[in-house]
């Protein structure tokens, strides 16, 4: 009986608390940026936003793969969230003062293209 | 007017003088021989924005950087390369096509340190990965940590050439050494197990300081040692070594790798080596090394489907291992179990297979399930002199695992159920101690990663265990970033083990001291199981020193036993095993500096000051043969790699080694303290094409050895005679080379 408990507290009642019945979505989208330091500030800001499960950015391909619940959220939200940390995304250009403000390793090459810079 | 002129020549100047900083090249890749030019990779140079992308010929142009001389190519679907550059000639660059196609791998564009501390993990974690254990080219496991200051490598005893390693001041038994989370070096194989792993095996070495993971169960109290072994999917498939050594020992490893379908590839790895020359340098009768023969027999099957998030490992291995030792003139045929010349023979036969299965769920990355089941059979029989020792130890293991996430990433956790069976059947002159042990674990282990300053991660696991008990075990770990440079590690945890007496000390059987054991009613060997709690703290900083990078480290930890087996020696003629009465406690401190002299010269160094103290019963005292003191220091240097990718490295470790306390014997009747001295390891290894290379080294460079390494050793059967109080080499400077070979 002692036993039961033990492996239910340990590891059922982990596992019930972790499910809820949100709508989990899958997506991925490029945010600029150079090194490990860029990596843990994207995924900082992505994860900061309430409703996003997982976000994981790539350094080569630049690719931030996301986890989050629909329900909760829109999804230019978290670019923009990305953004204001100094990051441009595919949707919203971060604002040049966060930007040259990031430290130099972190200072990627912009693309000077189409977006408008956020306001 | 005429100034603006003149600033206008200036700037002219300026333009010309930097346009010859200009550095030219092509990025190309093969595509089935033909070489083909790569449009639009990026170049630029590391850590900064300088950078361009190639044409359509492939062909860059880009100003050199005065930040740094390392230049990084990248292309989607390619491995990014690092290159430093010295001269500004025109070159050609082949990029290598990435097929692991694992979008979750971040590929690291910092040149790669072969063994560095993680900076990232919560645990004090050191990573060393093949490069690394190329630098000393022996042989095996027990061998590959030679150029590490966190493990120390002893001889075990002066008759098997074995060597242990210790942690933390302590023995191996005391260290969770697995392969591939599955733990390995346990029960019967604690002797010799570390030698049945060949180096040329292993992919990366993660060590770590401290009671790690409850994930991997409760035994670890001085570390965990885990190797992950080269993978069918994306080793080579063809590699060959041979090494050969002045003291006689032969190696032979070849390892075959195949693509059976897309998703599917097989391995298999063989090993064998052999050592059939009498080697007695020191004139004691006695064989400085073993005869020996080792067949090795690894075949492993890889499942990887990326896509549907599934990966299936499947290994079977075999193992064969005989070693005789004993006075040069012992014949087994004719002198086994004799009274006139001593000798003995250990023959160990090992059977492991293991099915390990990995899902994650493609939508959800963050979670996972995973299940790992083996089973292994070791047989060892043996005999010293007229001790005759047969151990059989049959496992089972299995862990079923579970990872996910709380609210997100910055919260996971793991839980799991594991279940354990070991049946040992082991007798000692006839006397029988078989036992069996069942043990079912519970786990949660919970991480938190607040991605800038803080992470830790706390774990708890109940077990039941038919001959322990009901028991918990609780771990912590915590990682704090003071600031960019600086990183605090703290842990704490306890960690529970039985002692299997004789398989553990199997090197006192090459003595002739009576064992006695203090039996109380308890299951092993009547002996209480061992408990002890480790604490440890951890600082760690990068430096520039004269614009060098560096690093320093401080380690201390401590470990304290509630209880132990206390194996006691102090006794000449006599091995006494029996509970702690009073106290065990092993202080370890460490401190490491490391600074990359040049961009291809690096240095290592250590200090480490480890102070075990343990009540015998004739008292306090530092443990036998543990130095307080050790320095280490490593140098290694390598050249530029050329077009012909030929390349130079070397490598030159010293170990000093402080003075040891040393029991009494029939000369020292009061014991004595062993001299303090230094060990010099050095290879040279010459990279001969992108396929083969040499390699020639020496070991132990300053000939130094212990004059009387076996204590009686003109009469073996006498109670003086003991062969397991080494504290110094056996066998002098010896030279080695080989010659390694791969497509």
């Amino acid at each position: 009986m002692k036993r039961l408990i033990y492996i239910i507290f340990l590891t059922i009642t982990p596992i019930l608390c972790a499910q809820n019945n949100s709508k989990q979505e899958k997506t991925s989208f490029k945010v600029s940026g150079n090194c490990e330091m860029c990596k843990m500030r994207i995924e900082k800001a992505a994860l900061s936003v309430k409703g996003v499960k997982y976000a994981k950015w790539n350094i080569p391909e630049n690719q931030l793969t996301l986890v989050y619940n629909s329900k909760k959220l829109e999804l230019i939200e978290i670019h923009n969230s990305i953004a204001q940390s100094g990051h441009d995304t595919s949707e919203i250009k971060a604002p040049l003062e966060i930007y040259n403000h990031l430290p130099i390793c972190c200072l990627y090459i912009r693309d000077e293209k189409n977006k408008a810079p956020l306001k | 007017m005429k100034i603006k002129y003149y600033i206008y020549f200036f700037l002219c100047f300026i333009n010309i003088l930097s346009s010859q900083e200009i550095i030219k090249g092509k990025i190309v890749y093969k595509d089935n021989r033909e070489t083909i030019a790569l449009d639009g990779a990026s170049v630029y140079w590391q850590g900064t924005s300088e950078g361009t992308i190639t044409d359509v010929l492939g062909d860059f142009k880009l100003k050199i950087s005065n930040k740094t001389n390392n230049l990084i190519i990248s292309f989607l679907g390619f491995k990014t390369d690092t290159l430093e550059i010295v001269s500004i000639k025109k070159f050609v660059h082949f990029l290598i096509e990435d097929l692991s196609n694992n979008l979750d791998e971040v590929s690291v564009v910092e040149r790669k340190k072969s063994a560095k501390l993680s900076f990232t993990k919560t645990q004090n974690t050191i990573l060393v990965d093949a490069n690394e254990l190329l630098k000393a080219a022996c042989c095996n496991l027990s061998e590959s940590f030679e150029t590490n200051p966190s493990i120390d490598v002893n001889f075990s005893d002066a008759l098997t050439g074995t060597k242990q390693i210790n942690m933390l001041g302590l023995k191996s038994p005391y260290i969770l050494i697995s392969e591939e989370n599955i733990p390995m070096v346990r029960g019967a194989s604690q002797a010799y197990g570390l030698t049945f792993t060949p180096g040329t095996w292993v992919e990366s070495i993660q060590i770590s300081k401290g009671t790690g993971s409850v994930v991997n169960g409760f035994e670890s109290i001085a570390g965990q040692i885990n190797t992950e072994l080269k993978k069918p999917f994306t080793d080579t498939p063809f590699f060959l070594n041979l090494f050969g050594s002045k003291n006689g020992r032969l190696e032979l490893n070849i390892q075959l790798n195949k693509k059976i379908t897309k998703k599917w590839s097989t391995g298999l790895f063989i090993h064998s080596n052999q050592r059939n020359q009498k080697i007695d340098k020191n004139v004691d009768g006695f064989l400085d090394a073993p005869l020996s023969n080792q067949i090795n027999i690894l075949n492993r099957f890889q499942y990887t489907d990326p896509v549907k998030g599934l990966v299936i490992f499947y290994n079977w291995r075999f193992l064969n291992d005989k070693k005789q030792t004993g006075e040069i003139t012992f014949d087994p045929d004719m002198n086994k179990n004799s009274t006139m010349i001593w000798g003995s023979e250990i023959d160990t036969q090992r059977f492991d297979t293991a099915l390990k299965f990995g899902y994650v769920f493609p939508e959800l990355p963050y979670k996972s399930f995973g299940l790992q089941t083996a089973y292994s059979t070791h047989d060892q029989k043996a005999y010293y002199g007229l001790r005759n020792f047969n151990i059989f130890h049959e496992s089972f293991y299995s862990n079923l695992l579970y990872n996910s996430i709380f609210n997100n990433t910055t919260n996971k956790f793991k839980s799991g159920l594991n279940f354990s069976l070991d049946r040992y059947v082991e007798n000692i002159d006839n006397q029988d101690f078989s036992r069996t042990d069942k043990n079912l674990g519970v786990f949660l282990e919970w991480s938190h990663d607040d991605l800038e300053k803080l992470s830790w991660t706390a774990g708890l696991r109940v077990d039941f265990n038919n001959n322990i008990g009901t028991f918990l075990t609780p771990r912590l770990h915590l990682r704090y970033t003071y600031d960019e440079k600086t990183i605090i590690r703290l842990s704490s945890g306890s960690g529970r083990k039985a002692a299997n007496i004789f398989a553990e000390n199997q090197s006192l059987f090459g003595s002739n001291r009576r064992i006695y054991i203090e039996k109380g009613s308890n299951p092993f060997y009547g002996l209480l199981p061992e408990r002890a709690w480790n604490y440890g703290i951890s600082l760690s900083r990068s430096l520039k020193l004269f614009n060098k990078n560096s690093n320093l480290i401080f380690d201390y930890y401590t470990t304290q036993f509630s209880n132990q087996v206390v194996v006691d020696v102090e006794t000449q003629g006599r091995v006494l095993f029996y509970n702690l009465n009073g106290n065990s406690s092993a202080k370890s401190l460490q401190v490491t500096f490391d600074i990359d002299l040049t961009s291809r010269l690096l240095f290592k160094s250590a200090y480490k000051n480890d102070i075990v103290f343990i009540d015998y019963k004739s008292g306090n005292k530092q443990k036998q043969l543990v130095p307080k003191n050790r320095i280490f220091a490593n140098l290694s240097w390598n050249s530029i790699k050329n077009i012909k990718n030929q390349q130079w490295l070397y490598d030159i470790t010293i170990h000093h080694l402080g003075s040891q306390r040393l029991v009494e014997n029939y000369t020292t009747p009061n014991g004595s303290n062993s001299p303090s001295y230094s060990i010099i390891n050095t290879q040279l290894t010459r990279l001969l094409s992108e396929t083969s290379e040499i390699y020639i080294g020496i070991e132990n460079f300053g000939n130094y050895t212990q004059s009387i390494p076996i204590i009686s050793s003109d009469q073996p059967f006498n109670t003086n005679f003991d062969s397991s109080q080494i504290w110094a080499p056996v066998f002098g400077r010896m030279i080695y080379g080989g010659f390694r070979y791969k497509i």
